[in-house]
């Protein structure tokens, strides 16, 4: 085990209550704050064409009142010192308060306000507000961003019509403008309940007094329906090429690969992989393509691990005056060697090092996106085992250059995958040569 | 159980704060040095403070600061550029820079184990950086493409835009990335000089904070700088000593950005100096006004119209006179509207309808009760110990934040919001398609639109 994994000391308990809500217990009391997290797992996977973005559009409605509260969801805890947020991705949704610990009876109040009684206070007109809202959101965050449109492109050209990672969390705008009310509603009943939820406190209170609280506010909840899993396959038979024309100055060429899903065999490998080929100058992309050829600006790469499969994503942008082709090459011969001859000893130790401390890094807050309470709420829904932290980071320990140079061959040097090139406006001819244009809505 | 649901649990009482004790030394060379015990988990962090940032950039030299805190992890001694990255990340390093208009903060966080390798690698680099000729031509044409490149982010172009329209040609009138004119001329021997400058043992304090003994911290820290001497060069010049003005009429200005789905806004002013004694009551009105969620600018332009994705109000606290600023991406259709709605809420705080004793009850407890929430990481309490140093704020300034705020008062609140943001002397900046938007920006009590290039 290395030194990080010894110290990795997070004790917790967990009880199912009759409902089947899952509560998870951590004490931290360093600093008076409680944090409250909780996962329900659905999320866009669980939508269909023609019916998409309905789990983030939820998410929204999450916070615009419930029967008890027929309010806004932020005023009250705002008022308490809380911060609190929400975020919806292709597999679950999770909401999250951190509160000062007196305030933690006023969090599990509202949090199970919404989960038993949102639809007394769900309007039409509140659901059409919301959905402007979102629609914002979308222009934002995707059509008026440089690239912002490049994974809605990569998923549309790695997945098929059907397939749940096919289509963005944000929803396909038709599908947004389409959305009925009552469509909405059935959606809350069909995943809002507390059998497909699980509910983590962390923080300054005791083990006890955290399972008295759940139970007293979330106990009496109808438990509601267990989903069925979502299963699908996807693979890809030879390189798609695809072009997108966006109001860029620069070319970029983004790669992308069907890897396993998060957690399994070879997952943590392709971690490693991304970490080797893009994060800091020494790795061996950022070196060949920005630093010694300067073929590239930047170069980056992630496996994107998910519940049923993962995508691997590796994407640089073109310095003045170079050709996409250019990058191409230099990945693809890249790729090449590392399949071949793997990593060298002192890339592992140093893939490992960072691996290791980013993992503590996230550990030293209770709360929030990636904190404590979110982790441990990601390895129970994932892994029904929210203790989980010791072996996730062993899977990093055990993995060696064989495992890793076998890792990036089978996948990184398979035939299928996607290389779409986004080019400026009126320059389709920058992309790689033979790519289809792709349009996305 | 059955849970009353027929009202809200009530909340106990503030919890009662206290920011880490720290201790300041003082090297021979005249290196401040705070050490603070702070975590759980086995993590140290140095952070480097550096008076001077992008607003002692020279007339013509915009972005030499950014280049010269660019340079830093670019190679010192032996190792090269490829060399520190290794080093960095063999003992897990988390290295990060960023470039303030009043100062340079340089942030490494490792892992407790590596203290000694990490505080010699951050002295390495920080104080004898090797400043090569190949590494700064490269370094700079990474940023003059960065710079081509945020040309399409309508944020991008708009915080830019911003900053020239209220500061001019103050030195505070650029982003820390300069333009395309200053890199491209910007001279290799300038960037050795302004890192002299500004990179002294006199002009920086270093904060070591983690779960070891504040005397293993300290003795770190003296090991690795304990040797820094400054080398000869100019005095710095420093942004918050050149005069400004805040500006002395309304200006409305759009910069087109053909077919944008949405349009990118930014009204505000310069308000005030970070050192204002109406700092407290600036803080809570920016709360109520648009600081938060709940502020009346976001519930008025999100919750209750739909035009946005969410907007937001801010001070860019600096030494000098500083932005107070809304920022917003809203529908293009929306864009008069959303400008109108903005200056209504301005105007309304101002008197018409000032803060109400609910709302500054809300905007008092969320500033206070979730304060302890924003010191829980090794390197968020290291930076903040950095920003006491940098404003000059006294050792007990977050122990005091609450009670210094709970002390403002609803009159405190109308007065600040009546010296400090002046709707005559406004500036609206807009950027966004000239066609849909040009003709609904024309009103008899705005002034005429400017329309301006990227």
């Amino acid at each position: 085990m290395s030194p990080a994994a010894s110290t990795l000391d997070l004790p917790f308990a967990r009880r199912r209550l009759s409902n089947g809500l899952d509560v998870i217990v951590h004490e931290d009391h360093r600093v008076p704050i409680v944090a409250v997290n909780i996962w329900y797992h659905v999320g866009s996977k669980d939508e269909r064409p023609g019916m998409t973005g309905f789990a983030h559009l939820f998410e929204h409605l999450m916070f615009e009142g419930s029967q008890h509260h027929d309010k806004g969801y932020f005023p009250p805890l705002q008022q308490a010192g809380a911060q609190l947020n929400g975020s919806t991705n292709t597999d679950r949704t999770n909401y999250w308060e951190v509160v000062p610990t007196s305030a933690v009876d006023r969090a599990l109040w509202m949090e199970s306000d919404r989960m038993g009684y949102l639809l007394p206070a769900l309007t039409p007109e509140r659901f059409e507000t919301q959905r402007k809202v979102v629609l914002n959101e979308r222009r934002q965050t995707y059509e008026n961003r440089p690239y912002g449109l490049a994974l809605m492109a990569l998923m549309a050209g790695l997945f098929p019509f059907d397939h749940p990672y096919r289509w963005p969390t944000i929803g396909d705008v038709p599908d947004l403008e389409a959305m009925q009310f009552d469509d909405v509603r059935e959606f809350f009943r069909a995943y809002y309940g507390p059998a497909n939820a699980s509910l983590v406190l962390a923080g300054d209170l005791a083990t006890e007094d955290g399972f008295e609280l759940a139970d007293r506010y979330f106990g009496d909840l109808p438990a509601g329906q267990r989903p069925a899993p979502v299963h699908a396959a996807a693979s890809l038979a030879g390189e798609r090429r695809l072009v997108l024309e966006d109001r860029v100055e620069l070319p970029r060429l983004y790669l992308a690969w069907h890897s396993p899903a998060m957690f399994a065999a070879d997952d943590a490998e392709l971690d490693l992989v991304a970490d080797l080929v893009a994060n800091g100058k020494a790795a061996r992309l950022y070196r060949t393509l920005v630093y010694e050829d300067r073929v590239a600006l930047d170069v980056s790469a992630s496996q994107q691990s998910r519940e049923l499969s993962s995508v691997f994503v590796l994407a640089a942008t073109a310095a003045p005056g170079k050709s996409l082709a250019d990058v191409a090459a230099r990945v693809d011969e890249a790729l090449t060697e590392l399949a071949a001859n793997g990593p060298t000893d002192a890339e592992m130790e140093r893939a490992r090092a960072q691996v290791e401390s980013n993992f503590l890094y996230r550990l030293q807050t209770v709360g929030g996106f990636g904190g404590k309470s979110d982790q441990l709420n990601a390895y129970n829904v994932m892994r029904g085992e929210p203790g989980y932290f010791a072996q996730d980071l062993e899977r990093y320990d055990s993995a060696t250059q064989q495992s890793v140079r076998v890792a990036a061959g089978r996948y990184l040097m398979a035939e299928g995958r996607v290389a779409l090139s986004i080019v400026p406006r009126g320059q389709a001819g920058s992309a790689l040569p033979g790519s289809e244009p792709i349009s996305v809505s | 159980m059955t849970v009353d649901r027929s009202a809200l649990p009530a909340v106990g009482p503030d919890p009662a704060f206290l920011f880490p004790r720290f201790e300041g030394h003082r090297l021979a060379n005249g290196l401040e040095v705070r050490v603070v015990e702070h975590g759980s988990m086995p993590i140290v962090s140095f952070a480097l403070v550096v008076g001077g940032g992008s607003g002692s950039d020279p007339g013509g030299c915009e972005g030499l600061m950014g280049v010269v805190a660019d340079m830093v992890d670019e190679g010192t001694g032996a190792l090269g550029a490829i060399e520190v990255s290794e080093a960095l990340a063999n003992i897990g390093g988390d290295y990060d820079v960023e470039v303030g208009a009043d100062a340079v903060v340089l942030t490494l966080t490792t892992l407790a184990r590596f203290l000694d390798r990490g505080a010699d690698l951050f002295a390495d680099m920080t104080t004898r950086p090797s400043l090569r000729a190949a590494d700064f031509e490269r370094v700079r044409q990474l940023r003059r493409d960065r710079l081509r490149q945020l040309k399409d982010v309508p944020s991008a172009v708009a915080e830019r835009a911003f900053l020239r329209l209220v500061y001019g040609s103050h030195p505070y009138g650029h982003l820390s990335i300069g333009d395309e004119s200053s890199l491209a001329s910007l001279p290799l021997d300038q960037v050795v000089q302004a890192h002299g400058a500004a990179f002294r043992p006199s002009n920086a304090t270093l904060v070591v904070a983690g779960n070891l003994r504040g005397g293993e911290l300290l003795r770190a820290a003296e090991r690795a700088f304990g040797s820094w001497q400054p080398l000869e060069s100019n005095p710095l010049m420093l942004g918050a000593d050149q005069a400004v003005s805040a500006g002395a009429r309304r200006r409305l200005a759009l910069i087109p950005r053909e077919g944008a789905a949405q349009s990118e806004l930014r009204i505000g002013r310069l308000a005030a100096r970070r050192d204002t004694p109406d700092y407290p009551a600036l803080v809570v009105m920016n709360a109520v006004l648009g600081g938060q969620f709940v502020s009346r600018i976001n519930l008025k332009l999100r919750e209750e119209k739909g035009y946005t994705y969410g907007a937001r109000t801010g001070f860019d606290w600096r030494k000098g006179l500083a932005p107070f600023v809304l920022h917003a991406s809203v529908h293009t259709a929306a864009t008069a509207e959303a400008v109108t709605d903005t200056l209504h809420e301005f105007e309304a705080l101002r008197g018409e309808r000032p803060v109400t004793p609910g709302e500054l009850e809300l905007a008092k407890a969320s500033l206070t009760r979730g304060y302890p929430q924003s010191f829980q990481t090794v390197p968020q309490v290291a930076r903040a110990i950095g920003q006491l140093a940098l404003y000059r704020l006294p050792d007990d300034y977050f122990t005091n934040f609450g009670p210094t705020i709970h002390a403002v008062t609803i009159d405190d609140v109308t007065r600040a919001a009546r010296a400090h943001l002046d709707p005559g002397t406004l500036t609206m900046l807009v950027v966004g398609d000239q066609q849909a938007v040009a003709a609904k920006l024309s009103n008899p009590e705005w002034p005429a639109l400017e329309i301006l290039g990227a």
